[in-house]
């Protein structure tokens, strides 16, 4: 009979050392950076387009242009029938894959370069703008929400009365209420926060409700028999016990906030990092478009990072959380 | 040969044991249970889990309860500590009707129950706390309910930092430190090893002896329940009736030598019989179990 083997590269569920975890870690960075650079620096994978370095005679090629490779070819022939001056070129990606040097240099430069026009703002200072919007949307989210989530996870009453009513309208897709967000409240800062609030607002009140269910009941019958009174029973017992996978929801809610951003940004008057994205992707900057966007995500992963962290301080009697 | 009619062995009471039992029957009744009857509704339809059961558990009593599984053992702890409301009858505590949980009875549960975010000290002082006692007070309070558990040295551990049996020590602990009049306990023992539960009960028997205490213990275990019990309240199942109110006739104090004594073992066969009746109809669902055995291995290869 063939026996598996629970040694090595695939055995199922191995648990890894923390060394192998941070090396396979950083290794999920490399791998796509790898395919990224292989299509960027060797000349035969892809590279569909010819970057002209030499019009020759052909009238409307011009230094610097891309042109697809069949284009090219046909009027490099053309022009060798003709005997006419050759073009030149050297095969390139489209314009919208930028090289990954470029975008590393667009790091770097897309902080010191001052804005384009005169009212204009700093990348730093859109970054800054789209943060804030996070922030807010996500502090006024969790105001309303976790309160609810909980009261709802411990009152079947008051689930009922509101779960139905939400499962609906979670369905609503946030951005349809863009153009009410603005009449309602504006065109600058507002509306946005808002398309934040109701696209994280009703998934939160669901998770946190069902995390409070999953509160281990026999915790509640024994701070009963122990005296403890209603009021008690959700600041001492519920709030407590769930406190650990609370902290958990609402940093994949935060992941979920970041991911309404970009449609949030773009209601009223455009925005932040959306309309950094915006503008430079109108001027072909697509070296500075994926800049930003990796901005975002690497804002995104720090704060999960760092609420990770903070997470194992905070509850050390958690066990899940070492996982 | 001189009476036809011979009083069963179980029955049978050393005058030791005799002017015992006189002494608890004579302490005041603690927990009265009057015509207790609780009826589910399912969707077979309405099921009885307890039919008029009724009896008097006196002060200091160790009072065990056992029973085959449906008999309703969990539904009746869970009445007398108020988790549950009874269909009728009444239940009475200190001559006190029961309404609803409270700190007058404390209970300990099969599954540890322990607050996790709350260190072991922190645990035992929960019920203090809860009921009003400044932190100080609560606190020393709970270190000597740790001491006495033999967990002084674990105050500042987590819950999950501790054994089966140390956690139920701990649960003992803050279940105690209410200074409840009756202990409720729901098969406690349950989920421990063998060797970890002798020890717990001989712990809890002590704990009993130098505490003032009434203890309500629910089981599935028949040596336990008689080398614990003064008295063992038997269940049957389907409805939860009381079958019988046996009085232990093993003498106090109990150690692990007297469970191959007359009395043990005539108590033991009283269980044995009540429990596991010679007839039995099997119940339902067990009944659609039948394991058809066919011969798997070499007709020759026998094992016994």
């Amino acid at each position: 009979m063939a026996e598996i083997s629970q040694t090595g590269w695939f055995a199922v569920r191995r648990e890894l050392s923390p060394r192998g975890k941070w090396m396979l870690g950083i290794g999920s960075f490399l791998l796509p950076v790898l395919v990224w650079c292989v299509v960027s620096y060797v000349p035969f994978v892809w590279h569909p387009q010819v970057l002209i370095t030499q019009p020759g005679s052909v009238d409307y090629f011009q230094p610097g242009m891309r042109v697809d490779k069949a284009v090219f070819a046909d009027e490099l022939d053309h022009a060798r029938e003709t005997h006419a001056a050759l073009p030149a070129g050297v095969s390139a990606n489209p314009v919208y894959l930028p090289a990954p040097h470029e975008v590393l240099r667009a790091f770097y430069t897309a902080f010191t370069t001052p804005p384009a026009s005169q009212d204009g703002v700093w990348l730093h200072q859109s970054l800054w703008h789209s943060i804030q919007i996070i922030f807010w949307g996500f502090v006024v989210s969790s105001l309303i929400g976790v309160p609810l989530g909980i009261v709802c996870g411990t009152y079947s009453v008051l689930a009922r009365l509101q779960e139905p009513f939400f499962e609906f309208f979670r369905y609503l897709p946030a951005p349809a209420f863009g153009a009410l967000m603005v009449a309602v409240l504006g065109i600058y800062d507002a509306p946005k926060i808002a398309i934040i609030v109701i696209g994280t607002l009703f998934q939160q009140v669901l998770i946190i409700a069902n995390t409070t269910r999953k509160l281990e009941y026999g915790l509640l019958e024994a701070a009963m028999t122990l005296g403890t009174t209603r009021l008690k029973l959700l600041t001492h017992v519920v709030v407590p016990g769930i406190l650990p996978d609370l902290y958990r929801d609402q940093r994949i809610l935060l992941g979920w906030a970041w991911t309404y951003l970009i449609v949030a940004e773009l209601v009223g008057t455009s925005s932040g990092i959306t309309w950094y994205i915006t503008q430079q992707a109108r001027y072909q900057h697509f070296d500075n478009v994926y800049a930003a966007i990796m901005m975002i995500g690497i804002i995104g992963l720090g704060t999960d990072l760092v609420l990770a962290f903070l997470g194992r301080k905070l509850f050390p009697w958690d066990r899940t959380l070492k996982a | 040969m001189f009476n036809p009619q011979t009083v069963p062995d179980y029955l049978l009471q050393s005058d030791a044991v005799r002017s015992r039992f006189e002494r608890l029957k004579a302490r005041e009744p603690i927990l009265e249970v009057r015509n207790l009857t609780k009826r589910f509704v399912t969707p077979q339809g309405e099921h009885t889990a307890l039919a008029d059961v009724s009896f008097t558990t006196h002060r200091r009593e160790f009072v065990c309860v056992i029973g085959p599984s449906g008999c309703g053992k969990s539904t009746l702890i869970r009445i007398l500590a108020g988790l549950e409301t009874q269909t009728s009858g009444e239940v009475r505590v200190n001559g006190k009707t029961v309404r609803g949980p409270g700190a007058d009875r404390g209970m300990v549960f099969q599954g540890y129950t322990l607050f996790p975010w709350l260190t072991v000290k922190k645990n035992v002082m929960f019920g203090l706390r809860m009921n009003g006692q400044g932190n100080t007070q609560a606190e020393r309070e709970a270190l000597q309910w740790l001491d006495l558990v033999g967990l002084e040295k674990f105050a500042n551990a987590y819950p999950h930092q501790l054994s089966g049996g140390m956690k139920q020590r701990v649960a003992i602990a803050r279940a105690l430190a209410n200074r409840p009049g009756i202990l409720l306990m729901d098969e406690p023992f349950g989920a421990l090893d063998a060797q970890t539960r002798a020890k717990m009960q001989a712990h809890l028997l002590d704990i009993w002896r130098n505490v003032d205490i009434t203890i309500f213990f629910i089981t599935h275990d028949l040596d336990e329940a008689i080398f614990l019990a003064d008295r063992i309240l038997v269940l049957k199942a389907h409805p939860g009736e009381v079958q019988e109110l046996i009085e232990v006739p093993v003498p106090r104090p109990r150690s692990y030598a007297q469970f191959n004594t007359p009395e043990f073992l005539a108590t033991r066969a009283r269980l044995d019989a009540l429990i596991h009746p010679p007839a039995q109809e099997e119940p339902e669902d067990e009944a659609r179990v039948r394991p058809h055995m066919i011969r798997l291995t070499d007709v020759n290869d026998t094992v016994e």
